[in-house]
């Protein structure tokens, strides 16, 4: 049974993505992929959870990599992002 | 119990705070605070996260959000708006290789289940396919490897060899018991890597914006897969909005060049074009000086401007600015022209632009300039080159025939900047520089418009 409901979470998120990002204007797709990219460092919550659970040496480094490769993809993402999107102004617009 | 809900309560608001930061991204007014609420959106999972009852130790947790914080950080300030495109690929990286990491981890702690192996198994393959790939892009993007496509006989065959192991592999692995398990493992990580070198190095530059935006989507999925794979339900709806919008970027991109996904991913343009090059190109470029070209442009009414990667590399979205500023005091209409797949990314014309302090009204789609194209007066092609190549109309032979193009050569004048004669990254002869109406700017793009802002004032 949790296999089918996530197979549902799956689906209905991946609908979801597709109707919102086909409304995105060409001008802002650049901005989009960074800070879809940064959405994708997510991952760091799973990684959390394997750094700190002490299951095994192993799983641990692994899992401190993991974190380590994740923020810097979720803070990098945003941060950037965040002064791409600071550019983007409409004529007569203060400076 | 109480906490667990209160977890997966919080990780509902995430998702939300995910979605609506997406929507408001799709428009340039609402598009900043949407990326502060996404960004929220994470905060919040990532904290609530902690209160996890199986995280026992923080040291390690805080060490590597510490170092990859800073990184982050650092790294996100100093890029230059020109090294955007290689910046996403190595952040797609990065994200990729958590997820291969996270996978993995997952097999330490618990005996997984048959259903489990199998997506502990995914998350490893498409987290390195991700990591390889986007590893290798990102050397293409700055030039640390060479750009062109690099393609072998057999490579096809060798590919789907690899891919027949990388199964077989994965199936070893899930039905093996005892410490044959981690040797299969072993195998799957490394044929996994070797993947995403193979599926990119056959790409060449001009067909960039389609990969990197592919590997956007493959970082998604990774992310979703390794949900999958340790039950964790913001991972995989986060995860696959992700993967769906590389997706649509990647369809997009695609349109954009009138080829398949498949034609990209298989075939690099030199395998395309040996059987093209049915018509030969008559007639000679005329060059013009930078003195000329400002007689031209003070007398005219409409002025059309046609971005490309060479404005990236020369710099030179500031002076195209200045110039465009001198051009309607002059009393001239200036409008940006720009096509899906100019430069090295989606968007990635607009983003420099934007840089420059140019009103992003006046950045036009290629569908919406082609229609009234004859009316321009002038149309400065700066950097461009198979974005603007007419042979994509006229000419059947051409691999790059049916490919929409903006059509500057309808413009009464068109003035070309580019280093030298030599032919796009797709390794075509334009005919537009042979054209009646075209005159050929040679020299640096940042020095040329220097040149003729200099003759206005």
């Amino acid at each position: 049974m949790e296999i089918v409901f996530l197979a549902f979470i799956l689906m209905l998120s991946i609908f979801l993505g597709f109707e919102l990002i086909n409304k995105v204007p060409a001008t802002l797709h650049t901005p989009l992929m960074s800070g879809s990219n940064a959405i994708s460092g997510i991952t760091l919550v799973g990684a959390l959870t394997s750094a700190g659970a002490e299951h095994a040496v192993l799983s641990t480094i692994l899992g401190t990599i993991a974190v380590t490769m994740a923020t810097i993809n979720v803070i990098g993402g945003y941060m950037v992002t965040d002064r791409m999107l600071a550019m983007f102004k409409k004529k007569g617009s203060a400076k | 119990m109480g906490i667990e809900l209160l977890v997966n309560l919080s990780y509902v608001a995430a998702a939300v705070l995910f979605i609506f930061g997406l929507k408001m991204l799709g428009s340039p007014a609402t598009a900043r605070k949407g990326n502060l609420v996404s960004a929220l959106g994470m905060f919040i999972a990532v904290v609530i996260t902690l209160l996890d009852q199986s995280i026992i130790d923080y040291k390690w947790i805080i060490a590597g959000v510490v170092v990859g914080g800073l990184i982050g950080a650092l790294v996100a300030r100093r890029v230059e708006m020109t090294g955007m495109p290689e910046m996403v690929a190595l952040f797609n990286g990065f994200g990729g290789v958590a997820s291969l990491f996270v996978g993995w981890a997952a097999l330490y702690g618990f005996e997984a289940t048959t259903f489990e192996l199998i997506t502990i198994v995914l998350s490893i393959l498409i987290g390195g396919v991700t990591f390889s790939g986007s590893m290798v892009a990102w050397g293409k993007l700055s030039e640390r490897i060479s750009g062109k496509a690099m393609v072998f006989s057999g490579q096809r065959i060798f590919n789907i060899l690899l891919i027949i192991a990388i199964i077989a592999a994965s199936v070893m692995f899930t039905i093996s018991t005892g410490p044959a398990t981690s040797i299969y493992l072993y195998v799957v990580i490394g044929l996994s890597l070797l993947l995403g070198i193979m599926l990119v190095i056959p790409i060449g530059g001009a067909d960039m914006p389609v990969v990197i935006s592919l590997l956007n989507s493959y970082s998604g999925l990774a992310a979703c897969a390794a949900g999958i794979a340790i039950n964790n339900i913001i991972l995989i709806v986060a995860g696959a909005l992700v993967g769906a919008s590389g997706i649509i970027l990647t369809q997009i991109m695609c349109k954009a060049m009138n080829r398949s996904l498949s034609n990209v991913l298989f075939s690099g343009f030199s395998a395309v074009s040996a059987g093209g090059a049915a018509a030969k190109i008559e007639g000679e470029a005329k060059a013009m000086t930078a003195e000329d070209a400002y007689y031209v442009l003070e007398a005219a009414a409409s002025v059309v401007i046609v971005p490309g990667y060479g404005m990236a590399v020369a710099q030179a979205q500031h002076v195209v600015k200045e110039l465009q500023e001198l051009l309607e005091k002059n009393g001239a209409e200036v409008v940006y022209a720009i096509h899906p797949v100019a430069g090295r990314m989606p968007g990635h014309m607009n983003v420099l632009l934007a840089e420059a302090d140019v009103s992003y009204d006046l950045l036009l789609e290629m569908d919406a300039i082609n229609p009234r194209m004859d009316t321009f007066d002038v149309a400065i092609v700066i950097g461009a080159n198979d974005v603007v190549n007419p042979a994509a109309r006229e000419m059947e032979g051409s691999p790059i025939y049916g490919m929409p193009v903006i059509n500057v050569d309808m413009a009464r004048n068109v003035f070309v900047m580019k280093r030298s004669m030599a032919s796009g990254f797709a390794g075509i002869d334009n005919p537009l520089f042979f054209k009646e109406n075209t005159r050929m700017l040679f020299g640096d793009a940042k020095e040329m418009l220097g040149n003729i802002i200099k003759a206005f004032s």
